[in-house]
């Protein structure tokens, strides 16, 4: 102990500047996990969710890990890229990159940095040190959109998405072709608001298609700007990323959660065991990086038993919410009648399905 | 007791010196009042905030990075703003400039054509001075201001930049994400040092800062510009066209911020995508302020613009702060700085207290 003290203190009076100093005492080494965050974390919403996986990993591990985060790192590449490689060279051995315009600066450093592991959350490069992983949104969608189908009066369901990437387009298509599976009348307006965080823009996008006609509204967004919306309006709403609930306590029907919690547990455990390997995770209901939260009390019980045996089948592998016959906007069978589509065509697809208003690209 | 501030005569040549270290001074003390509130250790986080991102070649290289793309939207903003020509869209002009110079980049990148980065560069500036010359032209003939314009124009150049990602230039290996393909290595930049990402774009940024002062102090365009902002009536005695003038400093400054786009993207981004600046084109405007509208005064505001960036981006990484922290600090200087250069022009009066009654009264 006296000698630890006397070391470091010998340390601290060798070097010039007094900030030297905690880098000296960090030689005791846990093993240090960086995360790098799109949007400032906030109350809820993606990030959020990333940060409650984060904070799994410290309860779990304990000591034997640290983490670090950077919130709101831009998806531009160079200040992306920067961050990356600080964390890179300040000793994080394993680093996760939680969205998708981290790609390529992801790729750059872990070329430069072969030791560190990298994951990158919803890309599609892999790397000998960078694994991808995301996880199966749609399946959540699809029972958000049999509860929208039972709810609408309009049947006018209004969507608020960020861009028109296959992500998005896998949520929208889903929810609309669940919500014609119980109504057929079912059409899905859709404002892209070029912005994954963005609350003033999100709530203007959620007020025009309620005054298009929509009594159901959701969001690809990160922010709860569309539930709130919802609540001030009365409209019915779907939350995404967090459990929005107490957003929109009246008029919030329930959300589609993500949990990131066991896999940066596991991924970190596995990197500290040496036992890592590059790969791709793509969860989904089944493993429980998707659910649905609590669902409002104005949701009928005859569809909390529709919503609970669709996603017993969908965890069975026996709905597959991508099944034939789907038709696209023009009319034309994109997916036949007893067939389904595979996981490398829904991770590009880019066209809606039939009853989705609004163009792609 | 009151006080007030008075104008001085002339601008107090002692303040102009002194109001830096004045900032400096007062900003140390509010980042140590913050830090202390916080439980943290001040000296730490002065020596994360300002310190620790150069001792690094590495660290130098990224501040150079960094303060390339501010530095030259700097310098052209500040030229128009020494007329009155207002350019508040150089992000647009940024952003066009990206396009027009990846353009070229993608079209003729991978063939080893000894042309090709020059042509990116020209077409860079061209797209730049392309975008800036609307609001010219709309000022010019039909006198609409351009504050507005400039502005506009740039959430304009966002949804084309939007348009080429998402569709004529999309990769098609990129399942559908917004993206273009990544440049031919012909079509990157050289490096200046190798294991940085320093690129060649630093060196024309230099070059801007002389260039820039020679032509507003040694030239008579310079002079014209200066007249134009400062005297209006008698830039018009002397037969100066003021439309001469929108025209030069908007172009001049929609060709640097182009330039700085493509640098940008061909620098250390290697392709387009949905969002290719971090707001370069409106912090360079508190860059060209804080340097005074003085070419070489916002070489240094420049450099320190971006190492509150790498600052602030260590503080989150050593000290685990909230980006919050970052922000406050970041405005904190900012406000210091700006606040002090008022006593280049003002100085504090104590009114006495009969006085001040009667300054009410009246």
């Amino acid at each position: 102990m006296l000698t630890t003290r006397r070391t470091l203190l010998q340390a601290s009076l060798a070097l010039p500047a007094a900030g030297l100093l905690p880098r000296v005492a960090a030689a005791a080494d846990p093993f240090k996990v960086g995360f790098i965050y799109v949007a400032p974390i906030g109350d809820a919403g993606w990030t959020f969710q990333h940060d409650l996986g984060r904070k799994a990993l410290e309860a779990s591990l304990g000591a034997a890990v640290k983490t670090t985060f950077v919130e709101n790192v831009p998806e531009e590449g160079a200040d992306a890229e920067r961050v990356i490689r600080k964390l890179a060279t300040e000793g994080h051995s394993l680093i996760y990159t939680t969205s998708f315009g981290f790609m390529e600066p992801t790729l750059k450093v872990a070329a430069k940095f072969p030791k560190v592991k990298f994951a990158h959350c919803t890309g599609y490069k892999r790397a000998a040190n960078v694994s991808t992983y995301s996880a199966r949104f749609y399946e959540g969608r699809y029972l958000t959109g049999l509860i929208a189908g039972r709810m609408t009066k309009s049947n006018v369901i209004g969507y608020v998405a960020a861009f028109p990437i296959p992500e998005v387009v896998q949520g929208i298509n889903a929810v609309l072709l669940a919500a014609r599976t119980v109504n057929p009348n079912v059409t899905i307006k859709v404002v892209f608001v070029s912005s994954w965080f963005d609350p003033g823009k999100e709530r203007a996008a959620a007020d025009t298609l309620i005054s298009q006609g929509a009594d159901v509204i959701m969001h690809h967004t990160d922010s709860s700007a569309v539930v709130q919306g919802g609540e001030e309006k009365g409209v019915w709403s779907f939350g995404y990323d967090s459990d929005m609930l107490r957003y929109g306590p009246k008029t919030n029907l329930t959300s589609v959660t993500m949990h990131w919690d066991d896999y940066y547990i596991d991924q970190t455990k596995a990197a500290m065991a040496g036992s890592w390997k590059s790969d791709d995770t793509w969860g989904g209901l089944k493993t429980g990086m998707v659910k649905l939260g609590p669902l409002n009390a104005a949701v009928p019980e005859s569809v909390r038993a529709e919503v609970t045996a669709a996603t017993a089948k969908i965890e069975a592998g026996t709905l597959l919410p991508f099944a034939g016959p789907i038709k696209d906007q023009a009319g034309a069978v994109k997916v036949a009648a007893g067939k389904s589509l595979s996981d490398g065509e829904i991770l590009g697809m880019n066209w809606f399905a039939e009853g989705v208003q609004g163009k792609l690209g | 007791m009151r006080y007030r501030l008075e104008a001085r005569a002339r601008p107090a040549q002692a303040m102009v010196w002194l109001s830096p270290v004045l900032a400096a001074a007062l900003s140390v003390i509010g980042i140590s009042v913050l830090f202390a509130v916080l439980g943290r250790n001040p000296v730490q986080a002065l020596d994360v905030l300002f310190i620790q991102p150069l001792e690094t070649l590495d660290g130098l290289a990224e501040l150079a990075l960094k303060a390339t793309p501010l530095l030259l939207c700097a310098i052209g903003i500040a030229i128009g703003c020494r007329a009155e020509v207002w350019n508040i869209g150089a992000e647009g002009q940024f952003t066009v400039g990206a396009i027009a110079g990846g353009g070229v980049a993608l079209t003729f990148g991978g063939h080893d054509y000894w042309w090709l980065q020059p042509a990116m560069l020209l077409a860079g500036i061209g797209g730049g001075m392309a975008w800036a010359a609307i609001p010219a032209l709309l000022k010019t003939k039909f006198n609409a201001h351009e504050i507005l314009t400039t502005l506009m124009l740039t959430y304009v150049a966002i949804q084309l930049l939007g348009y080429v990602v998402h569709g004529p230039w999309k990769d098609p290996e990129g399942y559908s994400f917004p993206q273009t393909k990544q440049f031919a290595p012909d079509a990157m930049l050289p490096m200046l040092i190798d294991e940085t990402r320093l690129h060649i774009g630093a060196m024309f940024a230099l070059a801007s800062v002389p260039l820039a002062a020679l032509l507003l102090g040694r030239s008579m365009m310079g002079f014209r510009i200066r007249t134009v902002g400062a005297a209006p009536a008698a830039a018009r005695y002397a037969g100066f066209s003021r439309n001469t003038v929108v025209w030069v400093c908007l172009l001049l400054s929609g060709g640097l911020a182009g330039l700085a786009g493509i640098f940008e993207v061909a620098g250390p981004d290697g392709q387009l995508t949905p969002v290719i600046s971090p707001g370069y084109g409106f912090a360079a405007i508190i860059v060209a302020f804080l340097g005074r509208l003085n070419p070489f005064g916002i070489l240094f505001s420049s450099l320190l613009m971006a190492l509150l960036y790498l600052g602030g981006e260590g503080l989150q990484v050593s000290m685990q702060l909230p980006i919050a922290v970052t922000g406050t600090i970041q405005g904190m200087l900012l406000f210091f700085l700006l606040a002090a250069d008022v006593f280049i022009n003002y100085r504090v009066r104590r009114v006495p207290a009969r006085a001040a009654r009667a300054l009410t009264h009246a």
